[in-house]
């Protein structure tokens, strides 16, 4: 036989044996058979002695070969075998992934609270601070630092609830001694005086809040509800500055097609005074059953702060003006889904609060 | 106020698209509710009632007979009672369409055939009245159609909105004069002289006692009155601006006010002693008994008209007296055309309940200075609709209390431009206020005007006041859109950051908002286990049940969680962020507002609402420490624990006492946790910004302690003896378990805590370590009688 034919015998000898294996560990198993001192191969090494001078190059380049092509053939039966039992790894760990039983439940912040914040984060980017104040006010903030004086007829718009403090309660019925009177808030205004009262003007700031009417509840009343108004003090404020504001306002938070108008009306605080309307946000400004085919809903009231205002505020008038709106939150709400009844938000179902 | 195209059009040459001038209304200020153009109602027709008999199986509704031609009578059945044979009333025929588009058809009511339908006014729309079948004036002619006979095809009524502060457009004429001036058409209010006979002197006085009271009283003496009943035309304009006619002289009286703004009163001179009204106040426990019989009791600063005899005959601008109330016999009649003082019938109608067309004029403040005109117009249409005439005598009866000075106010061009943030001409100012009745004059600077107020404008008062009557006339949407901008920047402040972050600590930890009334009935604090002093009450509640300011926020989230179970939904997490209430000790104080965070989670034990509170910590990056208390008010008696950050108590957690969440009828135990909002935000903010903590780049080591500790032992006190006495190299410390068994003894517990310990500037050294472990075994044994678990 010749060196060659040995080489032949022991490579085939090599890869037969790593054919009859079937998996990572019985190739493992083999190993000195294969490589090493003590294999076939290997031992045809010391043929390398023994071989004419001129053939012994040639001689070494078959061993060379046929290791490698045992190796090679060894690397890929253990590529095999592994990859082989990688994928029955996996397959014993299939899963059904609808099996799942529990979900952890993510909490919801009311639909009030989520509408609230997105009204304080467009003012915010239209650079106002948000202010706050007490619920339970005196007579004084929330009516008669407004221009509403005990006997004002204006009085008749608000349904106050007031509180019962023993000997101190004097429901003001135009004889004075008012101021002592406590009531819960019917608007955020009170907040606006009180900003007015401690900070310098120039003054751009929204009061979001909890109000509250002598109203009994129905599908559009609630004796507790939300309002947010806005307040402007600064030089040279005019009507005009009051009309764009809302337009921004109204296009940030409603969207492009959503635009707003101002139409003459009357409140005690502003002077001049005026409804704000939007375009009608479920048919934009077609004409719809929602806003009775004017294509304008009734979004709040809005108007230049009366001069009377400002001075009850400690703000020199004449060097000063300012605007101030309001509109309430609940019913932004109730628009934006869709919602019928505002009694709905307020019977803290978790059916209802989960939706949202 | 309802307002009709006709009678405007008496006023000024108004014309255009219905709803074109309805958009200028509202432009204008008067926000018009309704459009509604009257249509010729195609079926209806003019009909008399032949024969009215009982339907034989109905008690509510009668057969009717009606005659539409010479034909035969028709039968119909009818809900109302209220007509007799030979009346005129509006009937429609088979195939009208009704105004709210209902089709009327031949139908069998109870076996009886009808055979169209006899109309109220209100199924026509020409009024607000739907009690019972109109009534028709008897000249009519039978079947012919109903609106051709009643005038009304075309015209245009419009439903407006008019605000407190314009008393001037509660009235036709006032409603003309600024849609007039908006048009650019003119504006006139007709003379309506009248012929008169006589003196009046002797015949009738007026005294005024209280000259703030009645700023001007006006009168005139009729006599050969007769009173009957007023044309068609008067009675419709009635109806259709919602007052129903009823004689000729009240109709007279409605239609004056209507037209002209000024309420009047008419009495039967004859029960007037010497023809005598004077005016006073009231004085305490008088008493006076009114047109609709009623006896009313009187205040002193009600306003009186009184007789010779110093008798109450009315109350002044609110309602007559039944005493010299005109009959159908009376002939001579002395006409009240009176202003008043606005705050003065306001107090007393509300109080009264007397509500009106008059005193809703009156609490505006009605035009003084349009009084004669006004009882020369009553005059002048009294005689014009009374067959044969009447007489008027003598002069105008005109006595003046305390009159509202007619003032002048300078008015600046550039201020009211700055205020309108439109550049105004003096000139388009004087243009856009004298067509509306203002005076304009100019002064030596050409800046400043002279504007002087006309009398049926009380509302407008200073310079501010009439730049607002420039923007409304002018056009509010035609003025230019500027946005101001803010020299700071806007943001939220630290506290209102922190709040939504406290509100995402909730929601991540998978709780739901919850908004309950925060209102409470009485019964509430007790029923929720709560010791509360005294609550503050609501003086005026809509509803006991809701008549006291929450002390707490465990009421109204147990009243949620129990809406949920009653509804099959169990395992409910809610949180609520708000304020609750108590009495102030200061008696000139608000009273005390705090906002409060309460989270009520049912299914759960306490350590429910420990595992929210850590996350809140770590919210915040605030520690809390825990004080296990016995008996806290509405809580699990013996699974309650107060919360503290340093000396300041900040809260209570634990669980709901199960004695309250029967009360509710919740059948499982409620983890709660109560936080007082502003101690936990000061907190956070002063814990705000404090320096990162390099993190060590050296090994760590654990070492885990098991010690056995009598059951009174705080878990938390060997956590802060561990933390004291392993000193700075301690990372973190964590209690992994908590084990009771027989093998121990009774009343106590194995606490096992795992530390973690590692050096900024070093591998801590075995020996290191090992020493920190002594000590800390050390330190635990001896404070707290504790011994290592081996």
């Amino acid at each position: 036989m010749s060196v060659y034919e040995q080489i032949a015998e022991a490579q085939a000898a090599a890869i037969s044996e790593i054919e009859k294996t079937d998996d990572s560990e019985s190739l493992k198993a083999i190993e000195p058979m294969l490589f090493g001192k003590k294999s076939t191969l290997g031992g045809l090494k010391r043929l390398m002695g023994e071989v004419e001078e001129e053939e012994r190059a040639a001689v070494g380049q078959a061993l060379n070969q046929a290791q490698q092509d045992v190796r090679e053939a060894h690397a890929s039966a253990r590529e095999k075998f592994e990859s082989l039992f990688r994928r029955a790894q996996l397959e014993a760990e299939r899963l059904d992934l609808t099996e799942s039983l529990e979900t952890p439940a993510r909490g919801h912040l009311h639909l009030v609270t989520q509408t609230m914040e997105r009204l304080e984060d467009v003012f915010v980017g239209m650079g106002f601070t948000v202010s706050e104040g007490p619920q339970a006010e005196t007579d004084w903030y929330n009516f008669e630092a407004l221009n509403l004086p005990a006997a004002h007829p204006a009085r008749s718009m608000f349904d106050t609830l007031y509180l019962d403090l023993g000997e101190r309660t004097e429901i003001g019925d135009g004889d004075g001694g008012e101021a002592t009177n406590i009531l819960l808030r019917t608007h955020t205004s009170p907040v606006q005086v009180r900003v007015m009262e401690k900070t310098a003007p120039p003054i751009y700031t929204v009061c979001p809040g909890r109000v509250f009417r002598r109203d009994t509840a129905d599908a559009s009343h609630m004796p507790v509800f939300h309002q947010i108004e806005g307040l402007v003090v600064d030089r040279g404020i005019s009507l005009s500055d009051l009309a764009g504001t809302l337009n921004e306002f109204t296009a940030a938070y409603f969207g492009g097609a959503i635009s707003s108008r101002l139409r003459p009306s009357y409140f005690p605080f502003t002077e001049p005074s005026a409804e704000f309307d939007i375009t009608c946000v479920i048919c934009e400004g077609d004409g719809c059953q929602t806003c009775q085919r004017t294509g304008w809903i009734e979004l709040g009231g809005c108007g230049m702060v009366h001069p009377n205002v400002l001075e009850n505020c400690g703000v020199d008038s004449e060097d000063w003006t300012g605007f101030a709106f309001g509109f309430g939150i609940d019913r932004l709400a109730l628009m934006r889904y869709g919602i019928k009844d505002l009694r709905d938000m307020y019977t803290n179902d978790i059916r209802f609060l989960k939706q949202f | 106020m309802k307002v009709l195209l006709s009678w405007l059009r008496e006023f000024a040459p108004i014309e255009g698209d219905p709803h074109e001038l309805a958009d200028h209304m509202s432009d204008l200020g008067m926000a018009v509710e309704e459009t509604r153009i009257l249509n010729s109602l195609d079926g209806v027709v003019v009909a008399r009632v032949a024969d009215l008999r009982p339907h034989p199986k109905a008690d509510r509704i009668q057969l009717v007979d009606v005659e539409i031609d010479n034909g035969d009578p028709m039968q119909v059945c009818c809900g109302a009672f209220n007509m007799s044979v030979g009346d005129l009333i509006p009937f429609a025929t088979i195939g009208t369409v009704m105004p709210d588009g209902m089709e009327i058809a031949q139908r069998k009511m109870r076996g009886e055939i009808s055979n169209g339908m006899c109309c109220s006014a209100a199924e026509l729309g020409l009024g607000a009245d739907h009690d019972g079948i109109m009534i028709l004036p008897d000249n009519l002619e039978t079947g012919a159609p109903l609106m051709q006979e009643l005038g009304l095809i075309g015209d245009v009524l419009w439903d407006l909105e008019i605000n407190p502060n314009r008393p001037d457009a509660m009235s036709i004429a006032g409603v003309a004069r600024d849609l007039a001036a908006r048009l650019n058409v003119p504006f006139e209010i007709p003379q309506w002289p009248v012929a008169s006979t006589g003196s009046e002197e002797g015949l009738a006085n007026i005294e005024i006692a209280d000259g703030d009271l009645c700023p001007r009283f006006t009168g005139r003496v009729l006599t050969s009155v007769s009173v009957g009943e007023s044309p068609l035309w008067m009675q419709m304009r009635l109806t259709l601006l919602g007052m129903r006619p009823i004689n000729s002289v009240v109709d007279v009286s409605n239609y004056v006010m209507l037209e002209l703004g000024t309420p009047n009163h008419t009495y039967d001179l004859s029960l007037l002693s010497n023809g005598h009204v004077g005016v006073r106040r009231a004085s305490s426990g008088e008493s006076i008994t009114t047109l609709d019989d009623q006896q009313r009791t009187l205040q002193p600063n009600d306003g009186l008209i009184v007789n010779e005899e110093d008798e109450p005959i009315g109350i002044a601008g609110v309602m007559g007296g039944a005493s010299t109330e005109i009959s159908d016999s009376t002939t001579s009649v002395l006409l009240e055309l009176a202003c008043w003082e606005p705050e003065s019938i306001a107090r007393t109608s509300q109080r009264l309940g007397l509500r009106s067309e008059a005193s809703a004029r009156f609490e505006r403040g009605t035009d003084w200075q349009i009084s004669v005109t006004a009882v020369e117009r009553f005059c002048h249409l009294l005689n014009e609709i009374t067959p044969g005439g009447i007489e008027v005598v003598g002069e105008v009866l005109d006595v003046a209390g305390t009159t509202r000075d007619i003032i002048s106010v300078p008015v600046r061009t550039p201020r009211v431009s700055m205020l309108l943030g439109r550049e105004f001409s003096s000139e388009e100012i004087r243009d856009l206020l004298t067509p509306i009745g203002f005076g304009v004059e100019p002064t030596d600077n050409g800046d400043v005007q002279l504007v002087t107020i006309p009398s049926f404008r009380p509302d407008t008062e200073t310079e501010t006041d009439i730049a607002e009557e420039v923007a409304r006339h002018y056009g509010y949407g035609r003025l230019g859109t500027t946005v101001p901008r803010s020299p700071d920047a806007g943001q939220l402040s630290p506290e209102q950051k922190l709040r939504r972050v406290i509100r995402q600590a909730m929601t991540g930890a998978g709780l739901i908002e919850a908004m309950p009334n925060p209102f409470l009935a009485p019964g509430d604090i007790e029923k929720s286990g709560l010791v509360v002093g005294e609550p503050v009450r609501l003086l005026n509640p809509l509803a006991v049940e809701e008549s006291v300011l929450r002390p707490s926020l465990l009421p109204g989230l147990l009243t949620a969680v129990s809406y949920n179970y009653s509804h099959r939904n169990t395992g409910v997490e809610l949180f609520e962020t708000g304020a609750v209430f108590a009495a102030s000790d200061d008696s000139l104080a608000l009273p005390v507002e705090n906002e409060h965070l309460g989270a009520l989670i049912s299914k759960a034990d306490a350590f429910a609402a420990i595992s929210l509170l850590k996350a809140l910590g770590s919210a915040l990056k605030l520690e809390f420490e825990l004080t296990n208390t016995d008996g806290l008010a509405g809580l699990h008696p013996t699974r309650g624990a107060r919360i503290n950050i340093g000396d300041t108590e900040v809260g209570l957690v634990g669980e709901v006492d199960p004695a309250v969440l029967r009360s509710y009828e919740i059948e499982d135990r409620c983890a709660w946790l109560n936080i007082r909002l502003d101690l936990v935000i000061e907190a956070a903010i002063a814990v705000q910004g404090t320096p990162y903590q390099p993190v060590s780049t050296f090994p760590s080591s654990d070492v885990d302690l098991a010690f056995v500790v009598a059951d009174e032992v705080q878990a938390s006190a060997i956590e802060t003896t561990l933390r004291n006495a392993a000193g700075e190299e301690l990372q973190s410390l964590r209690l992994f378990d908590v084990f009771r068994s027989e093998q121990l003894d009774e009343g106590v517990r194995s606490l096992a805590f795992s530390l973690r310990l590692q050096a900024n500037d070093k591998t801590m050294t075995d020996e290191e370590v090992g020493a920190v472990r002594q000590r800390c075994i050390e330190a635990v044994e001896s404070t707290h009688q504790a011994t290592l678990r081996a």
